[in-house]
């Protein structure tokens, strides 16, 4: 069964829809990530414009994030001072991202620009995962267990300070803002919720607790792909909210589903499987990107500016 | 509907329309309106008609103008991007011709030229901003566009397509699910001897219909409202899903 999308202007299946919801979800409900980062590629992958996956995806990440966010909100894992004040470097990000999106497709080059950062972000992020977890398989069967001592953040030397007593910290809030900032330009630009970055940025740049980063992250998250949404939406009207939402229907049930699995796998085994999926997105936007196009004219519908 | 079953009922139509008057060409569409609604994929609308006497018949479809960007890719420290551009303007978003035989035979080239049958024959115009290029070079631009639009199913060539029966032809016109919305214009041209001696223009309408449009104009004119619908209807729709799938 076929349906016509309003605003990608492409008539696709929707099972073929619901179904990558499903699998992403899926993926996402068993490796508790965001999904995004896999779903915006799928979705140019099967024809929509580039575009309009980044600006659709970012608001479907709004809504598979206030349903992830409610259980940790309600066993209190969110710092909600640190998350305002990453949503405030979130928000400058993303307006940032938003116009810089509308500027480089005007200039005929985001799809280029979206490739690359997914291929980028993919490939370093992929490959970390699979070195990680392998180097973690070799331990376990090792045995032993090496821990790092006290860290010592150089975030501790800058001035604004201020104290976050649910992550029991006192810091500058120039790093969190910071972190924001980039993060909020990668989902403008990407459609990602940037949680790949967030959370390792919360724990080892801020030294978060780890009980508190992904409760933190999706907070946040939900008011930057917002803010996305809202800019995309007046910028390049590209958010098709009939694609998001036939997405997001998939996504909810795949990600039952994937948490259900996730109990039944190691750790260690998941994230290597994770890195290779990532791994291979990212080998197929390569090969798009080095080998010669079938035709190297491309035509597109002039922007009115 | 069978064919012959058609074809009887189409020439008493024919017969109807035009009795005295001798009217050498008369024809008429399946629909004069296409409304792209949510279960849209292309749609083929049928023309049809009458001579008067044995014929050539060329039916052109133009869609509305578009001003279109024309991308070639290069290679650059190992990957392939855009790099040199050319706008052009006036060029219709849709382009069909049908003919009852190979257009070559029908008319000569001055003939064809002017009356725009063959993809060939559209003329495109630069846009003053992107006047760099020149020759050949612009020449690869353009046949570009032609390229790029028959592999989009935006333009068509079918020769032989119009089936004649006795003095009334048919043939199908086929808009695919990427047809923009917009004014289209069907014209049938009869041609005797390689000379155009009737033809006749009507209008028809693509356009968007129902939620499809409700949402598209939306986006389009209050793209700030559409915005926070598509925020809120993500916001309820997290909410509902985590509380339908807390017990589960």
């Amino acid at each position: 069964m076929q349906i016509y999308f309003p605003i990608a202007e492409i008539s696709l299946n929707i099972f073929l829809v619901l179904g990558m919801g499903g699998g992403v979800g899926f993926l996402s409900g068993l490796f508790g990530v965001g999904g995004g980062f896999l779903m915006t590629p799928l979705l140019i992958f099967i024809g929509v414009p580039p575009a309009v996956a980044v600006a659709t995806e970012a608001n479907q990440i709004v809504a598979a994030s206030v349903s992830g966010v409610i259980a940790h909100w309600r066993r209190s894992n969110v710092d909600i001072k640190m998350g305002l004040i990453l949503v405030i470097g979130g928000f400058a990000g993303s307006t940032v991202g938003s116009f810089l999106f509308k500027l480089l497709r005007e200039m005929g080059q985001i799809d280029l620009v979206i490739s690359l950062s997914f291929v980028l972000f993919l490939g370093v992020v992929g490959s970390l995962m699979v070195v990680e977890s392998v180097r973690l398989i070799m331990r376990s069967r090792k045995g032993g267990y090496r821990k790092k001592a006290h860290q010592h953040y150089w975030a501790h030397g800058l001035p604004f300070k201020m104290r976050f007593q649910r992550s029991k910290l006192y810091i500058s809030i120039i790093p969190p803002i910071l972190v924001g900032f980039f993060v909020g330009l990668l989902a403008a630009i990407m459609g990602v919720g940037g949680g790949f970055i967030m959370i390792p940025a919360m724990i080892y740049l801020l030294g978060m607790p780890t009980s508190v980063v992904v409760g933190t992250s999706l907070f946040q998250i939900i008011f930057v792909t917002a803010n996305v949404t809202f800019f995309h939406s007046i910028n390049t009207q590209t958010v098709d909210v009939v694609l998001a939402v036939l997405l997001l229907a998939g996504a909810v049930i795949g990600a039952q589903f994937g948490a259900r699995v996730s109990g039944m796998l190691r750790g260690e085994q998941l994230r290597a499987l994770l890195g290779v999926i990532v791994l291979a997105v990212c080998a197929k936007l390569i090969v798009d990107l080095i080998f010669e196009p079938e035709d190297l004219f491309s035509i597109g519908r002039a922007i009115a500016e | 509907m069978n064919r012959p079953a058609f074809f009887l009922a189409l020439g008493l139509a024919a017969t109807a329309v035009l009795p005295a008057t001798a009217q050498s060409l008369v024809a008429d569409m399946s629909e004069s309106s296409i409304s792209i609604t949510s279960n849209f994929t292309g749609k083929d609308i049928l023309l049809f008609g009458a001579v008067d006497e044995p014929s050539d018949v060329v039916v052109v479809v133009q869609g509305p103008r578009e001003e279109l960007v024309v991308r070639r890719k290069a290679k650059v420290s190992g990957i392939w991007m855009n790099r040199r551009s050319v706008t052009f303007q006036g060029v219709p978003a849709y382009y069909a011709v049908a003919s009852n035989r190979p257009l070559e035979g029908i008319a000569s080239q001055t003939v064809r030229a002017q009356f725009r049958m063959g993809g060939a024959f559209l003329d495109f115009a630069v846009a003053a901003s992107t006047r760099h290029l020149a020759g050949a070079e612009l020449l690869e631009f353009r046949e570009a566009i032609l390229r790029n639009k028959r592999r989009d199913l935006l333009y068509f060539d079918v020769e032989n397509s119009v089936q004649f029966r006795e003095r009334l032809f048919r043939t199908s016109i086929v808009f695919p699910a990427s047809a923009p919305e917009g004014d289209y214009t069907v014209t049938t041209y009869l041609l005797r001897d390689g000379r155009v001696v009737a033809e006749q223009s009507t209008p028809l309408q693509i356009r968007k219909a129902g939620i499809e449009r409700m949402i598209f104009d939306l986006a389009n004119q209050r793209p700030a409202l559409y915005g926070i619908i598509a925020i809120l209807i993500a916001l309820a729709s997290g909410w509902v899903a985590a509380a339908a799938f807390r017990r589960a």
